[in-house]
């Protein structure tokens, strides 16, 4: 059963760690874009 | 446009929930490998969204270097990024099922090998978009990619032509199959479809406004230069 869990706990952290990059990286990118808008 | 991502992400994540509650609750235990077989529902729906992936990355590259289209150079950067991620779900979740079966982490198979072989090949793909600053980048990348999507058909095949310590399919080979695990290995197989489309569309848009800045940013000091001389 810990397999199991292993197996599935390891793909919702990939996802998980993916979207969580994709989501700062998505922040950092507007936030320069309003900066440069601004000046 | 706006209003089709929020949508289709809580389709996707209403369906992630049931395929889970299938693969842990509904489907049956199955008698020789137990409660670990319960694995496959998550690691054929990535194996099959890591292939759909490659294979969109494939078709945007084969565009790209027929039109020299940005936005499809940008669809295949996405695809092949998020593609990457299933593949390492399943390059993740194989060894952790087949301790337990087979009582080793990892043997070089051909499906496994060829399955490494196509990680490392996109792998180097995302490395060289990351890396060179060359303006024929884009080029060489398609070009890698479409020698790379000849892989999948390898590993794919692999277990139908070859002896492999791999399984061979239960579906659609005269194998049988209990009707509930069907269905939640099905619903997992869209569920991960899903998944796939919408992060490769997230993706395919933070490309978008980064090149959106790099392009802008160009442009100022460009109007700086002139505005100094």
């Amino acid at each position: 059963m810990s397999y199991l869990y292993a197996a599935y706990i390891a793909t919702w952290a990939i996802h998980v760690g993916y979207l969580t990059y994709l989501l700062r990286r998505y922040k950092r990118l507007r936030a320069e874009i309003n900066d440069l808008e601004r000046r | 446009m706006k209003i089709t991502f929020p949508i289709l992400a809580v389709l996707t994540a209403l369906l992630l929930g049931y395929g889970l509650y299938q693969a842990l609750v509904v489907a049956p235990t199955e008698q020789t490998m137990g409660d670990v077989q319960r694995i496959f529902y998550y690691h054929v729906p990535s194996a099959w969204a890591a292939g759909l992936l490659f294979f969109v990355n494939f078709i945007a590259s084969i565009v790209y270097l027929w039109r020299r289209n940005s936005k499809a150079d940008a669809v295949a950067l996405a695809a092949a990024e998020v593609g990457v991620i299933f593949c390492t779900i399943v390059l993740v979740t194989g060894p952790i099922w087949a301790r337990p079966v087979w009582g080793i982490w990892w043997t070089w198979d051909l499906r496994l090998t060829l399955t490494l072989v196509l990680w490392l090949i996109f792998v180097s793909y995302l490395v060289l978009r990351r890396f060179s600053s060359s303006g024929q980048t884009p080029v060489i990348a398609a070009v890698l990619s479409i020698f790379g999507t000849l892989d999948i058909p390898l590993v794919y095949f692999s277990i139908w032509f070859f002896r492999t310590q791999h399984p061979q399919p239960v579906m659609g080979n005269g194998g049988s199959i209990d009707p509930r695990m069907l269905h939640a290995f099905f619903v997992n197989l869209i569920a991960f479809t899903c998944l796939g489309v919408l992060i490769c569309w997230a993706r395919y848009r933070v490309e978008i406004l980064h090149r959106q800045l790099e392009e802008t940013q160009a442009l100022e000091s460009l109007l700086e230069a002139r505005g100094s001389r």
